[in-house]
């Protein structure tokens, strides 16, 4: 089955200069439940490829659709921006809901639900506190309670953890792809961390540099019996991807030079 | 436990003591100066009669004060500039969002309100005179026309200046572009919006006494206007500094205000 399919989508950015072409010809699919990763040399078009997803922006060529019959529409998809831009005029509860207050669907039952993740992830006693209060990882934790908040069919993650040191980048790595997993969504994960993408993914697409096109399509089986990113990171397999997309991204800079 | 406490107290401590020293000195600054004015003046260093001093300060405002002129000039000067300022704020604000909203729009009257901002606005009382006569619709509309061109443009930027990946959010959660002005835009520039409003104020106070030097029959403008023309220095004086008093009356109003936000 298949939940979303992008096919043969262009997309050019313009300005008086130039015509900055950053996609060309992309075309992939994501089945139901999976977490799949995009990773790619920086400025190749992740971002760009994230937001034609969203439906932010509109691709020039090609098409991109999304299959109701596989639990997934069009109008609900969750976006994860590389910062967390957590408002700084808002408590870290009213930076939550503001999903909720936009589309005026804030139920008790929805409050609820935002009141148990909060406890799960650790926020509860900082529900009343700002943003500017919090560390780092909270900060992601927050903004992602934002997104789930929602309940997304899809999840759009762009870079959620560069903005964070390594410990903590690996700790909510950990913790978001297992919340992910938990609660069943299908995920596209944009990222140029490879380890990363091993350790969370089901699938890894990588693109060339720009315009990006799709260069490998990647799957990763690991023999670990939960796939947490640290657990990942010590099955044997590991090494053998790691070298696999390594090769591929390095063959694109050789060619350039 | 005990000992952070007691490092917790001797800091905070510290910080009340920094604060009872920084209204030290601004209270001795203000001290020094009036001794000095009355030393000096006491002593003919300096002419009393042109100068004016304190005691005679005080003495016009015992007298003047008993026979209600004086409180009306204040009163009348006071309520116009917060006419003007209100009706300043209330326009800055919505020709901003209107900026905002049509961005050609704004770049279309770019010119006009840079043009206009840097216009010397005495300049146009004596027009503002001729068309709208001597009474208080004049005097609201100068203290006005100083603030406004520059507040909308001061407003503008700060609107613009706002992330736009935050605008952007508000796009991914299925937010529309009112939806931007009322959950991003404003509440992200309410300190600009402040800082703005203070500035205002002092530049409406500027523009109503200006309108009171040209056109008026009362108002503290008017009174310091009729006092150096029939040499009362002593009410030039006094008027000057009820304007002091009401600037820093406006000033830390809005401040207070704006801490309770
Ligand atoms: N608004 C824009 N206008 C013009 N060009 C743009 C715009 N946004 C991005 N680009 C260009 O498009 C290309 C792809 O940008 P994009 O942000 O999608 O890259 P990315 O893969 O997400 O990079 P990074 O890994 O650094 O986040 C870049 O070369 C960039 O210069
Ligand atoms: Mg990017």
């Amino acid at each position: 089955m298949v939940a979303v399919s992008i096919d043969q989508v262009s997309y050019s950015y313009h300005s008086v200069s130039a015509e900055t072409v950053a996609l060309q010809d992309i075309s992939f699919q994501v089945s139901p439940g999976e977490f799949l990763a995009i990773v790619g040399p920086s400025g190749c078009g992740k971002s760009t490829l994230l937001a034609l997803i969203c439906g932010l922006l509109k691709p020039d060529k090609g098409t991109i659709s999304f299959y109701d019959e596989a639990g997934i529409s069009k109008t609900n998809i969750g976006y994860m921006l590389q910062k967390d831009n957590l408002f700084e005029w808002r408590t870290v509860y009213r930076n939550v809901i503001l999903g909720l207050e936009i589309n005026h669907c804030l139920t008790e039952e929805k409050k609820e639900k935002i009141d148990r993740m909060l406890v799960n992830y650790g926020l509860k006693d900082f529900e009343e506190k700002r943003p500017s209060e919090l560390s780092g990882g909270m900060r992601q934790r927050a903004a992602l309670i934002r997104t789930l908040a929602m309940e997304p069919d899809l999840l759009l993650l762009d870079e959620p953890f560069s903005a964070l040191d390594y410990q903590t980048r690996i700790e909510v790595a950990d913790d978001i792809g297992r919340i992910i997993r938990q609660e069943g969504k299908t995920a596209i994960l944009v990222t140029h961390d490879l380890s990363e993408a091993i350790s969370m993914a089901d699938r890894i697409v990588v693109l060339s540099k720009r315009p990006a096109r799709v260069k490998k399509i990647m799957e990763v089986n690991l023999s670990v019996p939960e796939k947490s990113p640290l657990a990942a990171r010590s099955a044997p397999e590991f090494q053998g991807y790691f070298n696999t997309l390594w090769k591929e991204l390095k063959s694109d800079e050789e060619r350039r030079e | 436990m005990k000992k952070d406490e007691n490092k917790h107290q001797r800091y905070l401590r510290k910080l009340e003591r920094e604060k009872y020293a920084v209204r030290i000195g601004q209270w001795s600054i203000l001290v020094v100066f009036l001794a000095l004015w009355q030393y000096t003046t006491d002593r003919n260093i300096l002419d009393s009669f042109i100068f004016s001093s304190p005691k005679r300060v005080l003495n016009t405002i015992v007298t003047l004060g008993s026979s209600r002129i004086l409180w009306e000039h204040t009163a009348i000067t006071f309520l116009e500039t917060i006419v003007s300022f209100f009706l300043t704020t209330i326009v800055c604000i919505f020709m901003a969002v209107l900026l905002w909203w049509q961005k050609v729009l704004s770049d279309i009257l770019e010119p006009y309100l840079v043009l206009l901002n840097a216009l010397p606005k005495s300049a146009l009382a004596p027009l503002l005179i001729v068309w709208l006569g001597t009474g208080m619709n004049t005097i609201v509309v100068a203290g006005m026309s100083v603030a406004i061109f520059g507040s909308i443009i001061q407003l503008y930027t700060c609107f613009r200046e706002v992330d736009c990946e935050k605008e952007m959010l508000i796009y991914t959660l299925g937010g529309n572009r009112r939806q931007v002005l009322t959950k991003v835009i404003l509440p992200g520039s309410v300190p600009g919006i402040i800082s703005n409003m203070k500035v205002n104020v002092g530049l409406c106070l500027v523009g109503v006494v200006i309108g009171e030097f040209l056109a008026a029959k009362r108002g503290l403008g008017y009174m310091i206007i009729y006092g150096s023309q029939v040499y009362k220095l002593d009410w030039v004086m006094t008027a000057i500094i009820l304007l002091m008093v009401m600037a820093m009356f406006f000033y830390v109003s809005i401040d207070k205000m704006s801490k309770k936000l």
